[in-house]
């Protein structure tokens, strides 16, 4: 049981063999994946956030320009050249996206590849604006993927600095109201989003007790964090504009911070990283996404013992989730999401999806359209969320679209036991061995409430 | 067929149950019931932080013009309703309902919580409690379940994923555009048999097949084309930002985003005057967490949400006069504009109230004004409307709900917020 466990709930799924690889020792099979290094790449020769980000802003120039032009026919009108930058930009985008599913669809290292997805959904970053949807595949490539198993705070600093969370979430353009650059830029100020999604999202949690002015005070000594602009040397690079940086001293839920330049805001995301209530906030997400919506108390507090221990070593941290018992519980209690849920299809057949249309749709479809989660809290996690009627009546259509795919060239009973192991319940082995062909029988199986669930 | 918890509930009370207990078979109860079973509420929540003073600008404010700096609206720009407020120019056809009468403003509304956070507010709303955490339920779902021992009445969200307001012991109807399903198929069968013990499945799949028999109907009787999938293909997923789509969107492409959008309005519409259609709705609109470059984004979210307005008011047809639609968000926005040409959380907004339903009428609940002195925190627009009264209101008045139960179980502890009364 505790290898089939292995594969479908700290994995992805299981890959035609994966489970009897996990038995001999399924614990190992998981602490063998963790490494300092970080999570794999989906893929070596994907461009850089600036790279990406000077092709976005080439586009929206030239779409700027056009639109401005008045002149008969062509007022208006994109360009061939605007439509061809357009789509070579939603290419690499929509190559981004394919290559991560390909690697979750492929990798023997599922709960690696799982421990970067439930990071990179941590720290959100969506294609809601256009410049930073260019950025979302580099976002994970440098920040998030080389620092997984890192510590936490340098996964903090690394996501709060990288420019795609930084155009997310409007911070490239907030200026301390009494700064240099202010009496410059009429209008300009402070911009709160990326400080009180810090507090709230990624580190102490909304209900840590912080207020309104601790969020502004943040806010304050966050200015100055912004991106490169396409004139200057480091565009679509982190940049610190020291012109742009509110002065003086910060009070933060109730710690003060002397006058400083970036060091200012170092210090402000390094003592939220060592915040025991960061501690708490994120191992319980880190216990939510992994066994239960509703998971043990015990659970979260050994998560957060190692984490306070190592001085949130994720690492130590991911050890600590494959040492627990309660993550082990035989009842799987998660709801796939629609992303597990496909990608645990094509690692059933071994398989992988061919293009980008023949995933995005589906996602589309279920809720969970590429790059695009609602908001900056990410993707919900939860059954109830994703156990929709709609959900469920689009899951079965798919999967008979597969089914007719692939279905006729396997052996849907071995199908069953090297999908779910000691998992497969007899009424679901009944159920398939009794199908009519051997596409209803996939079709059973992979919409059965056992592969359903992790 | 599926027996459901409220049905069951039903049978503890000992209500007569000599009829069939699908979707399709609460005709029995509306007979007896006349026109309590034609009155129909759909609510819109506008997930982001809406800024209702772009929703209805007031102009007529004094201080409007000076708070909003470069983000404001000139008095000639806006639909005019009265003297301080217009509606904002995009809301074209809810301009057309207001001057008849059929649509109303709440341009200071909130819920009863002050939190600054989205996720929370969103609970809030949704649950119907007075705080955060407050409840596990939403309040529509609630709502259903106060309704049934008297009466059957059906809930449906739109969206791929089920919405917070309608989850909980009544298992509500879900739907959102796509293929239909293959009526030849053994599998729905041979899927329910598998999760016949299931709690969890087993009821949400039986409404999902239910669901997609009436959404077959709905485009029947409208004699609907494009085919569903040609408006899968064209509806940005609801609930979700239309990333590219209104990003990079050029004209061609708002116009289809909205033809999209009216289209998902009147299948809407078209459900629920099905006989045993959902009496009751949810729908959600994202995107309206404006915290810079506010006056596009907005403009785009609004015409996307007249689009869906408008169809749900040509595709409920006659029946759009037994109709209330409700559209809230969690909180409006800060009335100054903030430095990067947008607006960050704040407290009260814009809620719109719409349908053939409503009586003719002004602002509902005071204007505040926007005076430094009556801004709340001296940064938002000030509540003056507790939204748990003005949907309480609704309940009791237009959908006749028990006005102790809606004391006692829809909205607990909301004894500080006063019903709205004389909507309709």
């Amino acid at each position: 049981m505790m290898a089939a466990i292995a594969v479908t709930r700290f994995g992805l799924g299981a890959r035609p063999g994966e489970i009897d690889a996990a038995k001999a020792d399924p614990r190992g099979f998981l602490t063998d994946q963790i490494r300092r290094d970080g999570a794999d790449k989906p893929q070596d020769d994907g461009e850089d956030a600036a790279t990406r980000f000077a092709w976005m802003r080439d586009y929206q120039e030239q779409r700027k320009i056009e639109r401005q032009r008045k002149d008969g026919d062509a007022a208006g009108q994109k360009s061939q050249a605007a439509m061809d930058a357009q789509r070579q930009l939603r290419d690499k985008i929509d190559g981004d996206f394919l290559a991560r599913a390909r690697l979750g669809a492929n990798t023997p290292a599922a709960f690696r590849e799982r421990w970067a997805l439930f990071w990179a959904n941590h720290f959100t970053v969506s294609s809601t604006k256009q410049i930073t949807f260019a950025m979302i595949g580099p976002f994970e490539r440098e920040a998030i993927r080389p620092n997984v198993f890192n510590s936490f705070e340098n996964l903090l600093v690394a996501s709060s600095t990288h420019p795609a969370m930084l155009t997310y979430l409007d911070q490239a353009s907030s200026i301390g109201p009494n700064s240099r650059a202010a009496g410059r830029r009429g209008g300009k100020g402070l911009n709160e989003n990326l400080a009180r999604e810090i507090l709230e999202l990624h580190t102490v949690g909304v209900d840590a007790g912080y207020r309104q002015a601790d969020v502004t005070e943040f806010a304050r000594a966050l200015t100055g964090f912004s991106v490169g602009r396409d004139n200057e040397d480091r565009a679509g690079q982190f940049v610190f504009r020291d012109n742009a940086h509110e002065p003086g001293a910060r009070t933060i839920m109730g710690r003060r911070y002397a006058e400083a330049d970036i060091k200012q805001g170092w210090a402000v995301l390094k003592d939220l990283a060592a915040d025991p209530r960061t501690a708490h906030h994120v191992c319980s997400k880190i216990a939510r996404h992994f066994v239960s919506d509703t998971p043990p108390q015990t659970l979260t507090a050994r998560l957060e013992k190692r984490w306070m221990d190592t001085g949130g070593d994720l690492a130590e941290v991911a050890k600590a989730l494959v040492e627990s018992p309660e993550a082990w519980d035989p009842t799987p209690a998660k709801f796939k999401t629609p992303y597990e849920f496909t990608l645990s299809t094509w690692r059933l057949i071994g398989a992988q999806p061919s293009a980008y249309d023949r995933i995005a749709p589906i996602l589309t479809g279920l809720g969970q359209k590429p790059f695009s989660p609602p908001s900056p809290k990410g993707w919900a996690e939860d059954a109830q969320t994703w156990a929709s009627p709609d959900g469920l009546i689009k899951r079965m259509q798919w999967a008979q679209g597969m089914a007719a795919a692939v279905a006729d060239r396997t052996d849907p009973n071995a199908l069953a036991v090297s999908a779910l192991g000691e998992r497969l319940t007899p009424a679901v082995a009944k159920a398939v061995s009794r199908a009519e062909t051997r596409r209803e029988a996939f079709a059973l199986l992979v919409m059965s409430p056992e592969f359903q669930r992790r | 067929m599926t027996a459901q918890m409220n049905r069951r509930s039903l049978l503890g009370l000992g209500a007569s149950l000599g009829i069939s207990v699908s979707f399709l078979g609460s005709q029995a109860f509306a007979a007896s019931e006349g026109d309590l079973a034609k009155k129909k509420l759909v609510v819109v929540i506008c997930r982001g932080g809406m800024d209702g003073l772009s929703v209805s600008p007031p102009v007529g404010d004094p201080d409007y013009a000076a708070l909003r700096g470069s983000i404001a609206m000139k008095p000639e720009q806006v639909l005019k309703l009265d003297d301080t407020f217009g509606l904002h120019p995009e809301l074209k056809a809810v301009h057309a309902l207001a001057l008849k009468g059929e649509a109303r403003i709440a341009p200071a509304i909130a819920s009863p919580d002050r939190a600054r956070s989205h996720f929370e507010a969103q609970d809030v709303l949704e649950t119907g409690a007075s705080g955060v955490y407050g409840a596990d339920t939403g309040w529509l779902n609630r709502t259903l379940e106060a309704l049934a021992p008297i009466r059957k009445v059906e809930g449906l969200s739109v969206g791929a994923t089920a919405p917070l307001i309608l989850r909980g012991k009544v298992q509500a109807a879900s739907w959102s555009p796509g293929k239909g399903v293959d009526e030849t198929a053994r599998l729905p069968t041979l899927l329910q048999d598998l999760y016949r013990s299931d709690p969890l499945l087993g009821p949400a799949f039986a409404r999902g097949l239910e669901t997609e028999t009436m959404a077959q109907q709905a485009m029947t009787a409208m004699a609907a084309t494009p085919a569903m999938n040609e408006m899968a293909a064209s509806t940005p997923a609801m609930a979700q930002p239309a990333g590219m789509s209104s990003t990079m969107a050029n004209d061609r492409q708002n116009r289809a985003g909205s033809e999209a959008a009216r289209k998902l309005g009147s299948t809407l519409g078209g459900f629920m005057i099905q006989a045993g259609g959902p009496q009751i709705a949810a729908i959600s609109l994202d995107g309206f967490d404006t915290h810079a470059g506010q006056p596009g984004q907005i403009a785009t979210r609004l015409s996307y949400m007249d689009a869906v307005l408008d169809g749900l008011h040509t595709g409920l047809g006659a029946e759009w006069k037994n109709t209330v639609v409700i559209a809230v968000t969690e909180f409006g926005r800060t009335a100054r504009v903030n430095g990067t040409g947008g607006t960050d959380h704040g407290t009260a907004s814009t809620g719109l109230i719409l349908g053939g339903a409503l009586k003719r009428g002004g602002i509902v609940g005071d204007w505040p004004t926007l005076k430094e002195t009556a801004l709340f925190e001296n940064r938002d627009t000030a509540p003056t409307v507790d939204m748990r009264g003005l949907f309480k209101g609704v309940l009791a008045d237009h959908m006749a709900v028990d006005r102790a139960l809606l004391e006692s179980k829809v909205f607990p502890d909301s004894a500080g917020a006063k019903p709205v009364t004389r909507l309709v």
